[in-house]
């Protein structure tokens, strides 16, 4: 399967194969008006397959999310089809808004316009807290 | 400005000179009667808690201080919508302190994040109650005089009882302290607490048989099953009766153990027990009100 190499954009690739999707709706890629492309189960060396992700525009990805959904990416950015800088990706010590608490009882459920913040707890599991209610990201407790 | 959210906003240094200006106060009351002159405590009770509030009040009152504010919700503008961060901010108008309960878990956080002045979180849903623990902690050191190198029996409902977190959190830190957490299988610790107690090398066993570890406790710390946390009734009614301390469980209790309970107490502990030398729940609450008047005027800076 060919896709265009790019000129001016971004290629997130070594993606865990299956984390696609769930980046493109967190980066809301939908939301771009140029070429995205999302590659799933590319084969790959190393990984035997991963997934790649495509974009044809200049893009301020969100590192964060980058980050916390599949720490082990690497985003190229490329600028007259050429290579220029390649970033290596680190737990984020917080992320805002980019998950939601899911306690029925945090204060994040019922107050407008509180920004959603989680806390990096435990780097080797990689658990994130709410910042408001300690409750586990992804856990109701 | 300094608020405290978490009883884990206290170092053990400042936990320590809070127990010592307590005591000062229990020894020479008089000398602080008039520390907290002209200064104005706010007590926004999104929830009711008699006990906790009139304890602020009385703290606050036996510091020659006044007292603003609200026992429930509905008397509040939160009942008209208003979010916690603007009650804080308006709030901060008015008084020099706040102390606030409120249902949902991270509220006083909000309030401390835009208050201009201290706030106390008086209590967030199953979550953080810093005060009651400073209660504890100087019940504990008034009574087997040291904080360190004490087992510690948590009882009854250890997963939503939000003052057993506090203590601890709080007691954790001080070395040779070990706790057995008493309770049936559904009320349990919650896997943050008890991971927190790991990486901290903090001992702790779980047990559902309160008189099998009874003789090997320091201190035992009941703890009621409370209707309010609990989506479903049945839940409730099936859990509520499952640990009541009784004059026959604790014979073969140690003779120094402490018995403390954060009240209200429902049934978990017969009657019979208040007049046991070692029933501590009721100087639990007189000392809970000094180490409130301690927390405000460490708060308030006032010398």
């Amino acid at each position: 399967m060919n896709i265009d190499s790019i000129k001016n954009g971004i290629v997130i690739d070594h993606i865990t194969a299956g984390k696609g999707m769930q980046l493109y709706k967190l980066l809301r890629l939908d939301e771009l008006d140029c070429s995205v492309a999302l590659i799933k189960n590319a084969a790959s060396r190393k990984m035997g397959k991963k997934d790649i992700i495509k974009i044809d525009a200049e893009f301020s990805v969100n590192m964060d999310i980058l980050g916390y959904v599949d720490p082990d990416v690497t985003v190229d950015i490329i600028r007259d089809g050429n290579l220029v800088e390649k970033k290596e990706l680190t737990l984020p010590e917080r992320l805002t808004n980019v998950i939601r608490c899911k306690n029925p009882r945090c204060i994040s459920s019922t107050e407008q316009e509180l920004p959603h913040v989680f806390l990096l707890s435990d780097p080797a599991k990689r658990v994130y807290r709410c910042m408001y209610c300690e409750t586990k990201a992804g856990s109701a407790r | 400005m300094r608020s405290v959210i978490d009883i884990l906003d206290l170092s053990v240094e400042e936990l320590d000179g809070l127990i010592a200006t307590a005591c000062d106060i229990i020894e020479n009351p008089a000398k602080y009667s008039e520390k907290c002159h002209g200064k104005k405590l706010a007590t926004l009770f999104f929830e009711p808690s008699t006990r906790t509030r009139l304890s602020f009040e009385a703290a606050m009152y036996e510091l020659g201080g006044h007292v603003i504010g609200f026992s429930e919700a509905q008397s509040s503008s939160a009942s008209k919508g208003e979010s916690v961060a603007d009650t804080a901010k308006v709030i901060s108008c008015y008084a020099d302190i706040i102390a606030m309960r409120h249902p949902k878990e991270g509220a006083p956080l909000v309030a401390a994040m835009n208050a201009t002045i201290p706030v106390i979180n008086a209590g967030d849903g199953g979550h953080n109650h810093p005060t009651q623990t400073l209660a504890d902690l100087l019940t504990i050191y008034r009574e087997m005089g040291r904080l360190d190198n004490l087992v510690i029996g948590l009882c009854g409902d250890l997963k939503f009882g939000r003052t057993v977190h506090s203590l601890m959190n709080a007691m954790s830190r001080y070395p040779g302290v070990k706790f057995v957490l008493i309770s049936p299988e559904e009320l349990k610790v919650p896997g943050y607490v008890k991971h927190a107690m790991d990486e901290k090398g903090v001992a702790f066993e779980e047990t559902t048989d309160l008189e099998a570890v009874m003789p090997t406790l320091d201190i035992l710390y009941m703890t009621r099953v409370q209707r309010e946390r609990f989506f479903n009734e049945e839940d409730y009614l099936r859990l509520k009766d499952s640990y009541i301390l009784t004059p026959d469980k604790l014979e073969n209790a140690k003779k120094k153990m402490a018995i403390l309970h954060p009240l209200p107490r429902v049934n978990e502990i017969a009657v019979a027990i208040d007049n046991d030398p070692r029933a501590c729940y009721f100087k639990q609450v007189a000392n809970g009100k000094y180490m409130r008047m301690a927390l405000i005027l460490k708060l308030l800076e006032v010398q």
